[in-house]
């Protein structure tokens, strides 16, 4: 109706700045810790405002990769760690949720109610209460400080297993009873024809695992405890506090605090739309 | 007047903000059961008070931040929508190691934060390294610079002085940042609700007379109440599991959180009875929230 499309110029005015101001306060943090990165400490440190490093200096990303005497960061050990992580987290979570999804939307099988509400019962739990008992369990296991015990807890997530179950759901049956009369099996019709179909529900999971997976931080800081398999996470959170005998570097932590974002931030400018799709499934949840 | 749990000697003492108290101070050893036991319950009663106003700070003010923003970029009439919402949803996707980092700089002594206040004639306080609590800052203020009597009676190790400390000026760092952070996930939550109301409603009761404010809180806000119990459902459970921050502002009377001790007591202690035990506390105190919102305010679910 054309009687709400008008608006008063002051009206559009406000609305503008109220949204350059907002913009700001959301962005303009990763502005000033990409400045930081080309500024020396002191510069930092005095003028943490500026957004013009002065002296600019490359140092802080010379030592991020390695190429100074004065020992850096093992960033490229982190960033390999974080990529092997992810990569197996990811694979896994496409292929089970997605498999387990599916046998809770189609399959008749007795208990499936059961499994179906442990589900949704887990996803209740919160994550600090499962730091001790995950540790416990990998020690038991002997899978603490190995890459499985990095991947294997959280290889599923009822999270997941809950998008692709009501994803399924919403995919009519007719295709699944042609192939089963054509004599395919549950498994047959489950890779060759629904998976097909259910191609933007598997996008939107493996955007939302990678991000899991990459920006995971607990998990990894109960299961590991030798430094060769930090990521960039509990690297990070690590040499920041101290542990790694540092002090307050902030041109190098945030540098590779940048670094660490930039292929979550590649991953979500590409895919936004799934990026909000994925958190309205996820939200439903509640 | 006596000194009393909990209170400073002299660090506190700049100018008028002068005679704060904190918790940081070891309690005298009253109780006869031994010094580790009291002040384990110290600093578990101390977590328990951190995190409640935390919880009491970021949960309203990330729901109110969300909800205006989404009013905001509903306005059909603003060109650009899209845009704003990515740059406003950004840090939701973004790791919080990552965010912890930038903000204890932003927050840092002569951080931007700091040089931001000082163009407007402010002096920042050192953000993330001062203990004193919020409210205790604000009875210095108008005159109370000493604990009354009656708040000197300990609650579970900690004098009531201290449990109506307010979040402490370091832990509003982390409320800034968590606000910041989650802000854009609910803010896509309450623009999925709002793309749900019936556009005729609104111009039915704009033609009966209803101003903005009027529409907004008569119609769009009663239309947006599943939405708005879902996101104060999840803040509320996510609040009061905050680890990641904590972690990096590190072992801190005043910001540690009962998920913080669990941690710390297991790894750094190995007390892991005590820390299970602190999990599990937790853990049912989550629940019971829980289940006691959903009575209170029902499931909003509404198909």
């Amino acid at each position: 109706m054309p009687a709400r499309t008008y608006s008063p110029p002051w009206r559009r005015g406000v609305g503008y700045a109220l949204l350059i101001f907002f913009a700001v306060v959301f962005i303009g943090p990763f502005l000033i810790q990409l400045a930081t990165s080309f500024k020396t400490d002191a510069d930092a440190a005095n003028n943490s405002l500026s957004l013009i490093p002065h002296p600019a200096t490359l140092s802080a990303w010379k030592r991020i990769f390695g190429f100074t005497e004065n020992a850096g960061i093992p960033f490229g050990r982190w960033l390999t760690n974080s990529i092997i992580v992810a990569t197996f987290i990811t694979l896994g979570r496409v292929f089970l949720d997605s498999l387990a999804g599916y046998a809770l939307a189609r399959l008749r099988f007795p208990g499936r109610q059961a499994v179906f509400w442990s589900i949704l019962a887990i996803l209740a739990v919160p994550g600090a209460v499962l730091l001790i008992p995950r540790f416990l369990v990998l020690k038991e296991l002997t899978l603490f400080n190995t890459y499985p015990g990095m991947i294997l807890p959280i290889v599923a997530d009822a999270a997941g297993i809950f998008l692709m179950r009501q994803f399924f759901v919403n995919i009519p049956t007719t295709m699944e009873e042609a192939a089963r009369i054509d004599g395919a099996g549950v498994f047959r019709t489950y890779w060759s024809v629904i998976l097909p179909v259910a191609r933007p529900g598997l996008i939107t999971l493996t955007i939302l695992s990678f991000q899991g997976s990459w920006n995971e931080f607990q998990l990894f800081l109960v299961s590991t405890s030798d430094p060769k398999y930090n990521t960039l996470t509990t690297g990070l959170a690590k040499f920041s506090s101290g542990q790694l005998g540092a002090g307050t570097q902030y041109p190098l932590t945030l540098g590779a605090a940048l670094l660490s974002t930039i292929p979550m931030a590649i991953v979500f400018f590409a895919f936004q739309r799934h990026f909000i799709g994925g958190q309205l499934a996820a939200a439903v949840k509640g | 007047m006596t000194s009393s749990v909990g209170s400073t000697t002299g660090t506190a003492g700049t100018g008028e903000l002068a005679g704060t108290l904190e918790a940081t101070a070891a309690p005298p050893p009253r109780r006869p059961r031994g010094r580790g036991s009291a002040l384990r319950r110290q600093n578990f009663a101390t977590s328990i008070r951190n995190n409640f106003y935390f919880v009491l700070f970021v949960v309203p003010l990330q729901t109110a931040l969300a909800l205006f923003l989404a009013v905001l970029l509903n306005n059909k009439f603003l060109r650009g929508r899209s845009y704003f919402r990515t740059a406003f949803f950004f840090p939701s996707v973004t790791s919080s190691i990552a965010t912890t980092l930038v903000f204890l700089f932003l927050f840092s002594g002569g951080g931007a934060v700091n040089q931001l206040l000082g163009y407007v004639g402010l002096h920042g306080p050192n953000w993330t390294a001062d203990p004193r609590g919020v409210f205790h800052q604000a009875l210095g203020a108008v005159g109370v610079d000493s604990t009354p009597g009656w708040a000197r009676h300990e609650f579970f190790n900690l004098s009531w002085w201290d449990w109506f400390s307010g979040p402490s000026i370091a832990m509003i760092v982390i409320i800034t940042l968590v606000v910041w952070t989650t802000s854009g996930t609910f803010m896509l939550m309450f623009l999925a609700g709002l793309q749900n109301i019936n556009e005729e409603v609104l111009e039915a009761s704009e033609v009966d007379g209803a101003d903005a404010w009027q529409r907004f809180r008569l119609v769009t806000l009663p239309m947006l109440r599943p939405t708005l119990i879902l996101v104060l459902t999840l803040g509320l459970i996510s609040t009061w599991q905050v680890f990641d921050q904590i972690y990096l502002t590190g072992n801190n009377p005043a910001t540690i959180t009962p998920a913080y001790l669990s941690y710390n007591q297991s790894f750094q202690n190995s007390a892991f009875g005590i820390g299970a035990a602190i999990a599990f506390l937790l853990f049912a105190l989550i629940i019971l929230l829980a289940a006691v919102q959903r009575r209170l305010i029902g499931t909003g679910e509404d198909d």
